[in-house]
């Protein structure tokens, strides 16, 4: 090799060319500001210069010493010239000498010196060549990747043969951090010479199959740049990418989430067909509807590829990342591949990066005001975290603005545009003007609050700033060119006005208004003239030719009163100093007074002036952006940036499916399962499929056995509503056998190389499983958790290893619906029910656009949560923790009515938390309410009976304003029994009595338990401690969601997950004491159940048993 | 072309009006603007913005956690790390290693001892084999670290957000947290950190060291911490739950019609404090521009008016509930100009010690993975984040 470079060094020169260093796609520079920059370069002048010029030859001598601290030091000074911008590349040669020496630093900064000169001196660059060749062999992976990243960043044409060799065995060294810079190698002689591409894809193809982490984000980025339109090379990889992804470094995400959009806008067909149907607020569950729908979807099925569903779930935990980059890219991603229902997951954590840096925030703004275009709902109830703060800079002032003007609408509009009158006052005038245009667009938009915008623009024309009158005279003008019908008044208003408004452009702006509805105002135009011919001499030019068009039109409509004023005007203008009023006049008197020269024209005066104008269309200046994907470049720009690549339309039949299937048994298993879920039809499980993923979320972090049960039997059931809604037990079960079958049928279709048997290896393992799970809860745990511990103590087991197994583990669960059906056939429709409650549930907390209530999060981590305790070795009883409140609606009692309280009044509510000031009181929210004509001052807590009574109070509350309330916490210790708190509600001149009584089941807190936890603790709670009951329940509570749901809003219990289905278990503590309260519920036929209450506290037992009794037998 | 983003500054006037993103006939520009420096990154072609941006703030983080401080003539003093730096951050235009850990394996930052060593010995400050961090699915922590003492700190910290109205009624409260860690464990250690009532966190982004999946499931943070200081988490209270506002402003700021004078008069009190106390209060409120002094008197603390900025910085102190503190006085306005339109928004800043305003509790770290008993400390600290009272 090296006797090839010698003969090719004299072709060398002759191949020179200049080309900019720039030519990389991201360089970075370093600027102090413009100040400091500016006094350098002009202080260092000529003086520096000659300076320089003798401290060369020093530094060179440093350089051809024996000393390496010497040649250190001389390079240091060298780097900071580079720094500078001083030329130092007379010093190439004395510098190429050191490239092999043995001290890394100084190596380091001789590669920082080659990169940036090599073009430059690309001869003795050449020179250099020889030692990196012997680097790339050396035993230490670090020298031989450093040795390949300087090489390949030599930009001298004459090394391309070099460099494609060194890359080409790179790409296959064993140590992937080498690899990994091959990868980067590859975009380097790319922009080097383009002519090297057939070879480089050769390099990319291989390299895309590496199954290491480190190299995946590397290579997709060379994939980028050199071969975007080569989809297929990626179908092979795509499954294995998108395993890899959530173990890739964030920049390699960030890249192979934007190439992974494009290339499922390729391959898969669009989710979004029948979802026009919905408007994307529309979340709620068509129970009803349903059937309709159903028939809907039977002429036109959606099923989404599984690989689709795939690469959605894989990238959903990463909107937890902390790379705001990877936050966007994910969130783009959802936008342009997911079903329109689901994208609104993506809210919260974009609205997350609203906290990060200023620079953040404006392209995150910038994303959301396109988004917020098309999807009010996304990101309406986080509307306040767009508000406007004074310290926000001006850019992300508008942005907000921008957004919360996309977000208004009928409901919220009253606050907007309370949040909008702050913003006028801004001092930051430029903001306000855009602020008044804000209130145009929402008065257009919005037409009940049309009136309402027109008289606060109308106040505003007499603020003093010159620029909000402005704006608001010409959003004024605008917004009575829509409409300009019924808007006569304010016209008048404000003609009236006019007298006290001096900035020259809202003068102008109110005189074309006379002049355009000078009909409307038959009397006050003519007067207006009036007064502008008094004062025309002394206007300003704009206001003049304004006045002059307002006589022209007055003089055609109503000749008769203002015929001598025209005259009087244009005589003026005739000899005005502007030569463009001049003119102006001089034309509208040949136009409009008919003369023996003005011929024609004069005809048509009448339609020339007073034609109708279209009105002004007022949008959003992001309306046009949606035509670039989100999170790019072009994006933020509105411009097509170069490289950009377009997201393609989805195809209208998707291609063939099956090129991504890997030879390789291990994985195709792994994605069966996702093959048999994707197979429900889309549209009358809006919120199953939703939950489904929510549930492999789930499992997929530990708890298998929770998740294999309900996911299980949630996708039988789905198939069962596939067929129909609700049938029989054996029917369904027949059926969803039946579609099982069906579905394994299309399944096979869809993956051909997929014999049947591996559907029954399938099952079979599953059933196993299944058994295992029942057998030793404890080994299923170390199932769950077991990839993650895997990954972290054997770090030497490669990631991707651990990953696909990590995810047979995750997805497995889903096929035992089908032997599950056969041999527990008969708890079938039972299981059936419970699945749709969780489902509900869950689907309100995951997809709801809304900030997730906490439904959810009782029902599903108390099962999960129950899971694990009982799964830990440590705790046994003691793990029974109490947990977060249990989702009930919440119920206000009043305390203290405005009438007994003259004027001031309080309600409260239990908001079921653990009390932050002692753990043993009740959480007691009061929302005081001053309803009275004045204010009140110093409320606060006085005396309280029984005097042991123990209650934090709430600080008094200096003073509360007429009409104003305020919320207040306090805790209240009631001992665990139902005796009313009584104590004294003071103001400053007023004390009223007042007394919480505490229903018995606000004086518990939940508690997790396993199902053999529970019974152990129910079977040390027998005889005495048990009280029972058989209640007959209202014919609405008879599902187990709807029981569920009733328990939870009389007493603040968990639920306890139970296996068995017509039973329903919850657990609770009592606050003050801790004391287990346990509750049954055992459905017996019809609607009759069995309510069991185990408890020591027996008072409590039977008062609850009352509170569920009644509360269950009522709809 | 980096003209145009002067250009684009004085334009905007302020340096953090410059928009992030600009055109310019060849080039786009994206930059940060951060501790008075710009940096700014040059492409030629389509990348998402966000990327560059998060890179170009890592950058600027590396240089504070290296220097200290990250300021222009830190910046000059070190520019051969600086460039030794960017060349393992980058390569051509990919970020290449940005984890702290791993860049200091590689690039030892300067300390006056090792040059004064290395001048010596001639010994570098660049390490000559890869960090074992850049290989392992841990890239976060580097193997064979070792304490004597052994010992695991994080601290709970939470800002408030809050936008109050004239009246004192909240318009817009959240609570956002972070908890940073100090951990400094021998080995490899697995810490688990759970919560008392994980509910509370709305919306959590992790460091990469956490397992997402174990939070998924059973709310709690599982990790191998990286070396040394970092961010462990930070999350969003759910906006379900009311946010305690701790103080309360009484204020009163007017500007006569006429004449050249205005009144301000200040005085803040405890609200929902929790019975903690609050301190290090400061007030600051950006004045008009047409205020041209202030004459006013402080019953506690101090307060400074910078003329140039028209900034006025109060400076209060701990806050006692017995003795409120007022500011009063009058403030003279440029005659002739006229009234200004909007009164001042007052912002104030503020600490409460071993409090987490939201409620959140930390109930347990245990470790695995090592034999050690390490030592374990939580610290709460409530601050105000951006909080704006309107006035």
């Amino acid at each position: 090799m090296n006797g090839g470079l010698s003969s090719l060094r004299s072709e060398a020169a002759g191949a020179m060319r200049t080309v900019l260093v720039s030519a990389e796609s991201l360089q970075l520079t370093l600027k102090p500001e413009l100040t400091q920059e500016e006094q350098a370069l002009t202080q260092s002048g000529r003086k520096a210069k000659e300076a320089h010029t003798a401290g060369n030859e020093d530094l060179k001598e440093m350089l051809e010493s024996n000393k390496e601290s010497l040649k250190l030091e001389a390079m240091k000074r060298i780097v900071q010239l580079i720094s500078k911008g001083k030329k130092s590349s007379d010093l190439f040669p004395a510098v190429v000498k050191n490239v092999a020496s043995k001290n890394i630093e100084l190596k380091k900064l001789v590669y920082v010196y080659l990169v940036r000169y090599a073009e430059e001196q690309q001869d003795l660059a050449l020179l250099s060549i020889s030692t990196f060749q012997r680097a790339l062999k050396d035993p230490n992976q670090f020298i031989r990747a450093s040795a390949l990243r300087v090489l390949s960043s030599i930009r001298v044409p004459i090394i391309v043969p070099i460099m494609m060799l060194a890359i080409k065995e790179a790409a296959s060294d064993l140590s992937p951090y080498v690899r990994k810079t091959s990868a980067h190698a590859i975009q380097k002689l790319y922009s080097l010479d383009a002519d090297q591409k057939e070879h480089l894809i050769e390099v990319i193809e291989k390299l895309l199959k590496d199954k290491s982490t480190l190299v995946a984000g590397s290579v997709v980025m060379a994939f980028e740049e050199v071969c975007p339109d080569r989809i297929d090379l990626i179908h092979k990889n795509y499954r294995k990418l998108c395993n890899l992804l959530v173990d890739v470094e964030e920049w390699g995400q960030v890249v192979i989430i934007n190439m992974l959009t494009r290339y499922a806008r390729t391959q898969f067909t669009s989710p979004w067909k029948e979802d026009a149907v919905f408007d994307d607020n529309e979340k709620a569950f068509y129970d009803s509807d349903s059937e309709e729908k159903q028939g809907q979807k039977e002429a036109k099925p959606y099923i989404m590829d599984p690989d689709h569903r795939l690469l959605l779930r894989n990238t959903k935990p990463l909107l937890q990342s902390r790379n705001t980059a990877v936050v966007m890219a994910v969130a783009q991603l959802y936008w342009h591949l997911a079903p329109k229902h689901e994208v609104s997951i993506v809210t919260k954590s974009l609205v997350r990066l609203l906290r990060s840096h200023r620079e953040v925030q404006y392209v995150v703004l910038e994303n959301i005001a396109t988004m917020s275009i098309q999807r009010k709902g996304m990101f309406e109830p986080y509307m306040k975290s767009f508000y406007v703060r004074s310290t926000d800079a001006t850019h992300i002032k508008t942005l907000k603005l921008e957004i919360l003007t996309n977000l208004a609408n009928e409901a919220n509009i009253s606050t907007i545009l309370r949040e909008f009158q702050t913003y006028v006052k801004s001092q930051d005038k430029a903001f306000a003007a855009a602020t008044i245009q804000a209130i145009g667009r929402c008065a257009t938009n919005i037409s009940e609050v049309t009136d309402t915008c027109l008289n606060g623009l109308v106040l505003l024309l007499s603020n003093r700033d010159e620029t909000v009158v402005a704006e608001s005279v010409v959003v004024i003008k605008k917004l009575l060119q829509t409409q300009p019908t019924q808007h006569s008044d304010i016209i008048k208003h404000m003609a009236k006005l006019f007298d006290n408004i001096t900035v020259p452009m809202a003068r102008a702006s109110i005189l074309w208004l006379m002049g355009e509805y000078c009909e409307r105002v038959p009397k006050i135009a003519p007067d207006v003239l009036r007064k502008m011919a008094k004062s025309f001499t002394s206007e300003e030019d704009i206001v003049k030719l304004q006045t002059v068009n307002l006589a022209a039109k007055l003089y055609l409509t109503n000749s008769k009163q203002t015929k001598l004023l025209t005259q009087y005007i244009l005589n003026l203008g005739k000899y005005d100093q502007n030569y463009d009023i001049r003119d102006r006049t001089r034309f509208i008197r040949q136009l409009i007074v008919p003369n023996e020269k003005s011929g024609t024209l004069n005809k048509y005066a009448r339609r020339i002036l007073l034609a109708s104008k279209p009105a002004p269309v007022l949008e959003s200046a992001f309306k046009d952006r949606d035509r670039f994907q989100l999170g790019t470049l072009s994006h933020s720009l509105n411009v097509k940036a170069a490289g950009y690549q377009e997201l393609s339309d989805w195809p209208a039949v998707a291609p063939d499916p099956s090129v991504r299937n890997v030879e390789v048994i291990e994985p195709v298993r792994e994605w069966a399962p996702s093959v048999g879920k994707a197979k429900q039809p889309k549209s009358d499980d809006k919120f199953y499929s939703d939950d489904e993923e929510k549930e492999e979320e789930g499992s997929g972090s530990g708890s298998e056995d929770s998740s294999s049960s309900s996911s299980g039997s949630s996708s039988s059931s789905e198939e069962s509503g596939s067929e129909s809604e609700e049938e029989s037990s054996e029917e369904s079960g027949k059926t969803s056998s039946d579609s099982g079958k069906s579905s394994s049928g299309s399944e096979a279709s869809s993956s051909e190389s997929e014999p049947e048997q591996k559907k029954k290896k399938r099952t079979k393992k599953a059933t196993q499983r299944k058994s295992k799970q029942s057998a030793a809860d404890s080994d299923s745990d170390e199932n769950g958790s077991g990839p993650v511990g895997k990954t972290s103590s054997s770090s030497a087991e490669s990631s991707s290893e651990s990953d696909s197994e990590e995810d047979s583990d995750v997805d497995s669960p889903p096929p035992p619906s089908p032997p599950q059906k056969k041999t527990v056939a008969k708890t079938k429709p039972k299981v059936e029910v419970k699945t749709k409650k969780e489902v509900s549930l869950l689907d309100l907390d995951d997809f709801s656009p809304a900030p997730p209530s906490a439904p959810k999060s009782s029902v599903f981590s108390s099962s999960l949560l129950s899971d694990l305790e009982g799964l830990s070795l440590s705790n046994v009883s003691s793990a029974m923790q109490v947990t977060t409140p249990s989702f009930g609606p919440v119920k206000t009692y009043e305390l203290l009515h405005h009438m007994t309280g003259k004027g001031f009044s309080a309600k409260y509510h239990f908001p079921r938390q653990p009390c932050l000031y002692q753990p043993s009181m009740v959480a007691v929210q009061v929302i005081l309410t001053n309803s009275s004509d004045h204010s009140l001052e110093e409320i606060h807590i006085g005396d309280r009976s029984p005097a042991s009574l123990n209650i934090h109070c709430f600080n008094t509350v200096e003073r509360l304003e007429p009409g104003a309330s305020v919320t207040v916490s306090m805790g209240i210790d009631f001992s665990d029994s139902t005796q009313a708190a009584n104590f004294q509600l003071c103001t400053k001149e007023d004390q009223f009595s007042v007394s919480i009584q505490p229903a018995v089941g606000e004086l518990l807190m939940p508690s997790t338990m396993t199902e053999p936890d529970f019974c152990n603790e129910q079977k040390k709670l027998m005889g005495m401690n048990e009280t029972s009951a058989s209640i007959t329940m209202a014919t609405a509570n008879t599902s187990k969601q709807n029981i569920s749901k009733q328990v939870l809003s009389v007493a603040n219990v968990g639920v306890v997950s139970s296996g068995q289905n017509d039973l329903q278990r919850f657990a609770g503590r009592t606050v003050s004491s801790g004391a287990l309260v346990l509750v049954t519920l055992e459905l017996r036929e019809a609607s009759t159940a069995l309510l069991t209450i185990n408890t020591e506290k027996s008072v409590m037992a039977s008062m609850l048993l009352r509170d569920l009794k009644q509360a269950l037998s009522q709809s | 072309m980096i003209h145009s983003l002067f250009l684009a500054k004085e334009k905007a006037g302020d340096p953090e009006n410059v928009a992030p993103v600009l055109q310019t006939p060849h080039h786009y520009l994206i930059s940060i603007y951060r501790d008075k420096l710009f940096f700014v990154s040059v492409t030629q072609t389509e990348v998402p913005p966000l990327f560059v941006i998060e890179f170009l703030h890592r950058v600027a983080d590396t240089f504070q956690d290296y220097f200290g401080e990250c300021s222009e003539s830190v910046i000059k003093d070190n520019t051969v790390t600086v460039y030794e730096l960017l060349e393992e951050m980058l390569d051509n235009g990919f970020p290449l290693a940005t984890e702290s850990n791993v860049l200091k394996e590689m690039i030892r930052p300067p300390t006056i001892l090792r040059s004064v060593v290395n001048t010596l010995t001639g010994g570098s400050n660049v390490g000559g084999t890869l960090p074992t961090g850049q290989l392992s699915n841990v890239p976060w922590r580097r193997v064979g670290v070792k304490y004597t003492n052994n010992e695991a700190y994080f601290d709970v910290i939470e800002e408030i957000d809050a936008i109050l109205d004239k009246s004192g009624t909240t318009v817009f409260a959240e609570i956002q947290g972070v908890i940073e860690a100090c951990v400094k464990l021998s080995g490899m250690p697995d810490l688990t950190l759970s919560f008392m009532n994980p509910r509370l966190l709305d919306d959590v982004s992790f460091h990469p060291c956490v397992r997402f999946k174990r939070w998924e499931s059973e709310r709690v943070l599982s990790f191998i911490p990286p070396d040394g200081n970092f961010r462990l988490l930070s999350y969003h209270v759910s906006s379900q739950n009311l946010v305690a506002i701790p103080v309360y402003v009484k204020q009163n700021i007017s500007f006569l019609e006429t004449g050249s004078c205005g009144r301000l008069d200040i005085t803040i009190g405890p609200k929902q404090t929790m019975g903690k106390m609050v301190e290090s209060l400061m007030v600051t409120i950006p004045m008009p521009k047409s205020v041209l002094n202030v004459n006013l008197i402080a019953t506690q603390g101090t307060y400074t008016f910078d003329l140039s900025t028209k900034v006025l910085l109060w400076d209060i102190g701990k806050l006692n509930p017995q003795k409120l503190p007022n500011l009063r006085g009058s403030l003279s306005v440029q005659p002739g100009a006229p009234k200004p339109e909007e009164n001042p928004s007052i912002n104030i800043d503020l600490k409460i010690q071993q409090l987490a305003i939201s409620g959140l509790k930390v109930s347990r770290l245990d470790m695995y993975g090592e034999k050690y008993k390490p030592f374990k400390g939580v610290k709460y600290v409530t601050k105000a984040g951006k909080f704006q009272v309107r006035t």
